[in-house]
């Protein structure tokens, strides 16, 4: 009955390697606990990390990781969801972030009735919001690190085009190393995000329908090996 | 470009020390300097203006811009405030040309040609060596790419107020790209350790401890340091050109 009473926002926020996520969370996720909300981070990466150290290290309190190692990183979050949220309910949470590690671009771990983040680097150019699929398509929010690095002019086509993928979000420029704009951030965050409703949560999008031989640890590439779901390239004649 | 009035309501610095400028009044084609150490609240004023803080910010100032036919500005931070700065790069592999057709097509603008010629033809007015929109981005020199960024954002860019961040290295004409923008119809707040260029502007606002401590007006004496500088700035740059030139820097010698 304790563990009800208050309710839980939760954010979701992907992105793809190295764009900025964990040094633009840090900031806001302490922007918020500042304010006086319960604030946990939970990292879900593939193959290292040290992230929950850098977010303990800004002083945050509700700190986990984990790592996906040899499964898919994306079943791997979705597996774990129901666990974590068990986690922030016990902790009495106000907020808590899932930060997924950069992933194939096919997946999105965003969660229906969770405010969703998409974290993009400038330096990816402006071609990158064509690539990324789903976590951006499904965003509420991008977030669009590195623009003090590149022209005013990019930063302006970088917006148009990720809104053209995700004409819902609101783009915004934010520096993860400075902290620039990250207060901004929180306080969107904060007017943004809703608790989350009591029904089982759900994916935004479903992960891939596939099975094949190599989701079962086959390394042999031979055409007899090739069972289960499979697309073939078309190759010019 | 839509005339714009700026409002800052003074705040507080970062030790809580009321700021006691009271509002500050900036309209379309005013150049203010920001002096001050590094760390000492210029970045944090251009947040407040970027995301227009209504007390909600550490310095707890209010922020205002109205457009003086009364439409209401736009709601993205992108477009209120263009920042120029030195550690900006064009990272696109493309040509001149298409590059700025690019963010000619993203800006809507009614004619993309005639606005891509007018940005490339004041951007070589500013850097003394001409490049056209066939040559790549990573062939400009330093000064042709701030140049070209310089006047992109004064051409191109939609936001009323931009911030130009210590481009004093640049190997551009400052006080030419500071005229270009101000024409332009921006609010221009120039952060900057350069005499010349702090000087330049007819107001400075005095920085620290994350507030603005003063506003002061650029004096008839500091005008005329400006114009000794200025002439002195002229002389170094015919030097650099008879250096380059494979020239004595003295005139005369060779």
């Amino acid at each position: 009955m304790e563990e009800e009473r208050k309710p839980l926002r939760l954010v979701t926020v992907a992105g793809p390697p190295t764009c900025g996520k964990t040094s633009v969370l840090r900031h806001v996720a302490c922007h918020l606990q500042t304010d006086g909300l319960a604030v946990g981070v939970i990292k879900l990466d593939c193959l290292t990390t040290n992230d929950a150290e850098r977010y303990r290290q800004a002083g945050l309190v509700h700190v986990a990781q984990g790592l996906s190692g040899s499964l898919c990183p994306d079943h791997f979050f979705a597996g774990n969801v129901p666990r974590l949220l068990a986690w922030g309910k016990q902790r009495q949470l106000d907020f808590l972030f899932l930060e997924s590690a950069g992933l194939c671009n096919r997946c999105s771990p965003h969660v229906k009735g969770a405010l969703a983040i998409c974290v993009l680097d400038h330096l990816g150019g402006v071609q990158l919001p064509a690539k990324v699929g789903p976590m951006l398509r499904s965003a509420d929010l991008v977030v669009a690190t590195r623009g003090d690095l590149v022209s005013q002019a990019e930063r302006e086509v970088f917006a148009l085009e990720a809104n053209h993928h995700a004409p819902k979000a609101r783009v915004l420029s934010v520096q993860g190393r400075t902290g620039q704009g990250t207060l901004e951030l929180a306080r969107k965050i904060e007017r943004m995000a809703s608790p989350l409703p009591p029904e089982e949560p759900r994916l935004r999008f479903s992960m891939p329908s596939a099975v094949c031989s190599y989701c079962l640890g086959e390394t042999r590439l031979g055409d007899e090996r090739q069972i289960g779901n499979l697309k073939l390239l078309e190759l010019p004649a | 470009m839509k005339a714009v009035e700026l409002e800052i309501d003074a705040g507080r610095d970062r030790d809580g020390n009321p700021e006691t400028f009271g509002t500050l009044h900036l309209r379309t084609g005013d150049l203010v300097a920001l002096v001050g150490p590094t760390g000492s609240g210029k970045s944090r004023l251009l947040a407040d203006i970027e995301w227009l803080s209504q007390g909600d910010s550490p310095t707890g100032r209010h922020v205002r811009i109205h457009h003086a036919d009364g439409t209401e500005p736009s709601d993205n931070p992108l477009h209120r405030v263009a920042q120029l700065s030195q550690s900006m790069q064009f990272t696109l592999d493309l040509d001149v040309g298409s590059f700025l057709q690019l963010h000619a097509r993203a800006r809507e603008v009614p004619d993309p040609h005639e606005a891509v010629a007018r940005v490339v033809e004041s951007a070589c007015t500013l850097c003394g060596e001409s490049f056209s929109v066939t040559t790549h981005l990573s062939a400009l020199s330093g000064g042709q790419s701030r140049a070209l960024m310089i006047s992109d954002t004064a051409i191109l860019a939609s936001a009323p107020v931009v911030l130009v961040d210590e481009v004093e290295n640049a190997g551009v004409d400052r006080r030419k790209a500071m005229d270009l923008l101000v024409s332009q119809e921006k609010i221009v707040l120039l952060a900057t350790h350069d005499p010349l260029l702090a000087l330049l502007a007819p107001w400075r606002l005095v920085f620290s401890h994350g507030g603005i401590r003063s506003v002061r007006e650029r004096t008839e004496s500091e005008e005329e340091l400006l114009h000794e500088f200025e002439l002195l700035d002229q002389r170094q740059g015919e030097v650099r050109e008879r250096l380059r030139g494979g020239h004595s820097a003295v005139a005369g010698e060779d």
